[in-house]
């Protein structure tokens, strides 16, 4: 116990600047990266819940499906929706690091240092993307299981979708963890959130044809503009007839004019954009 | 810089309807060991809690290391340390990781790092055990290790939060250790909070506050000597009688605290066989002492601090009947 002290040495910390708030943005998203890197039983089991979907429910509804795939695989059609899936679920799950970080006293530690709150907001939420990115790449590892090409182009296209959706969706999260307390209450919210914007988003079906009640909740779901362009992306490196790729890729339209891949990509970032900004409000204003 | 460390005038914290602070006047030099004492609930955090930025004062204003508070919250959190009474450790990461990201946060500059991280880890004992993960501390281990990172951006200020609540005796004596040799070797002010009178004995000056105002502030021995009478406690077979009696033979104002009837009279040991002599009610113990903080905080407040915790006197006398001496 007893320590020889060393001759103090007092460090002289620079005043504000913008060169220290991107070093805090890069501690608190290293951090989130170390803290996934040592959990390997998060990374297994948040792969659980795509393989389910895509294997089992994939390979037992092709029953079914067979009918209306027009010879596709049903697995094949369920495959867009599961790379955007496993981002969806990694990066809200990500999100609730904050409520943990609230619960165990962290939060406190980053939210009295001299930096502005949206630095750490930002670092959260770049953090929960890379992960949850990192998530989405094992998915696409998989492509050659369910008769997808490897072509870079589509990996890198993809790739980009994903990095979008996980961005957006860990916005939404720390917005929404900025106001709840408890982990429990976090989980059981965002459960309740996600599962009807994953079922909403068209993931596990075509968007044609619908009931125009499901239609509009459809166009207003955000995860739609992600699953959508990847589903694009993904059939268009397809050998597919134009008549089947009408059939189970008709793409995203408001009120009858076809939005292309990138309005969808800015959609996504508009709104990533703006949870960001309410997430920064929020935290700003708890003392 | 020749202004005070910690200078607030007139604060004020409302919340809601309840009156946390009502008006705390204090000024801490430079280089001073600051105590600030009082119950629980008696508005302790919510001063702190203004003085540290975390918390926007109703009214008043107040400065520390030269900044205003409220309008230079950044200049205010770059040049103090905190500590605080809940763990704010990573305790998934090591000793080292939890003081890398503290550095960064407050933008240390790297190459200044590694020799200022040996410093505070050698200084709190815990350099050996850098690379352990704070999962695998002890709380006494973990709050040096929150003294040290409190430390590390070498601050002008350091607030302690009951820096040994919750620690066992040997443990917060060694705590005690650290902040007696942090006062000598750098030039820091430390302000603390504690319930524990004690400990207040450390400090160069300490402030009382109850009810959300301060009453008393000196130093230990300034405020010791302000009370300048002695403090008999006795334990009866009828507290309520021997009461009545001190009071209508003797002039006294006795008061039931921790479980037994205390006044305060010029010098007790000439007055303790006067009291064997002329009180009808048998005394079954007699205890003689010279003023302590407690003592000081019983003038101030007409209650001891444990009682003022617990809630109301009567609890505790009731609790004390149940389960016998409390002493």
């Amino acid at each position: 116990m007893a320590s020889s002290v060393a001759t103090p040495q007092a460090v002289r910390v620079p005043e504000h600047s913008f060169t220290g708030e991107l070093r805090a943005i890069r501690v608190v998203w290293e951090r989130e990266i170390v803290r996934f890197a040592s959990d390997r039983l998060r990374m297994i089991t948040s792969l659980v819940q795509p393989l389910l979907f895509l294997f089992v429910l994939g390979t037992g509804l092709s029953q079914l499906a067979s009918g209306s795939t027009h010879g596709t695989s049903f697995r094949t059609f369920l495959y867009p929706g599961i790379l955007a899936m496993a981002v969806l679920f990694t990066a809200m799950f990500s999100a609730a690091s904050i409520v943990w970080d609230r619960e165990f006293g962290f939060l406190r530690e980053m939210l009295v240092a001299p930096i502005r709150r949206s630095s750490i907001v930002l670092g959260k939420c770049l953090g929960g993307a890379t992960v949850a990115t990192f998530q989405g790449v094992l998915v696409i590892l998989l492509a050659g299981l369910v008769d997808v090409p490897y072509s870079v182009s589509l990996i890198i296209e993809v790739f980009v979708l994903q990095l979008l959706l996980a961005y957006t969706i860990t916005a939404f999260g720390v917005m929404i963890a900025a106001r709840i307390t408890q982990i429990q209450s976090f989980m059981a919210l965002t459960q309740m959130l996600v599962m009807p914007l994953f079922f909403l988003s068209g993931a596990l079906f075509p968007v044609r044809n619908l009931p125009p009640w499901l239609a509009v909740l459809n166009r207003l779901d955000p995860i739609t503009y992600a699953v959508e362009p990847i589903r694009h992306a993904v059939f268009g490196h397809l050998n597919l007839s134009a008549e089947t790729r009408a059939q189970l890729d008709p793409g995203i339209t408001w009120f009858g004019w076809h939005v292309p891949t990138l309005l969808c990509a800015g959609v996504i970032v508009a709104i990533g954009a703006a949870m960001t900004l309410v997430a920064i409000a929020e935290f700003e204003q708890r003392d | 810089m020749a202004e005070s460390a910690v200078i607030a005038t007139g604060l004020v914290k409302h919340f809601g309807d309840v009156q946390a602070v009502r008006g705390v006047d204090l000024e801490v030099g430079r280089g001073e060991v600051f105590g600030f004492l009082g119950p629980n609930g008696a508005g302790k955090s919510t001063t702190i809690s203004m003085l540290c930025t975390l918390l926007t004062p109703t009214a008043g204003s107040a400065r520390v290391a030269g900044f205003d508070v409220v309008t230079e919250r950044a200049l205010v959190r770059r040049h103090i340390g905190l500590v605080f009474q809940d763990p704010t450790l990573d305790t998934y990461l090591t000793a080292e990781h939890n003081l890398r990201l503290h550095a960064e946060l407050y933008g240390v500059p790297r190459a200044a790092f590694p020799d200022r991280m040996q410093q505070v880890l050698q200084m709190v004992g815990l350099w050996e055990r850098r690379e352990a993960k704070v999962s695998t501390f002890s709380g006494g281990m973990r709050r040096r290790l929150e003294i040290a990172r409190g430390l590390l951006h070498s601050p002008r200020v350091l607030f302690l939060d009951e820096p040994t609540v919750g620690l066992d005796p040997q443990t917060r004596a060694s705590i005690w250790d650290y902040i007696e040799q942090l006062r000598a070797t750098e030039d820091i002010t430390i302000f603390l909070t504690t319930h524990y009178m004690d400990e207040a004995e450390y400090c160069d000056r300490i402030a009382i506050i109850d009810h959300g105002s301060l009453i008393a502030l000196g130093s230990p021995e300034d405020l010791k000597a302000s009370v300048g009478t002695d403090r008999v406690r006795i334990r009866t077979e009828d507290d309520e009688r021997a009461i009545a009696l001190l009071r209508e033979h003797f002039g006294l104002d006795p008061s039931i605290s921790e479980g037994a009837v205390t006044f305060a009279v010029a010098s007790g040991e000439q007055f303790v066989p006067r009291l064997f002599a002329e009180l009808p009610v048998s005394i079954r113990s007699v205890s003689v002492a010279r003023p302590s903080l407690d003592d000081v905080f019983m003038s101030y407040t007409g209650t001891s601090i444990r009682d003022a915790e617990s809630g109301d006197a009567a609890n505790q006398r009731r609790s004390a009947a149940i389960f016998g001496r409390s002493r």
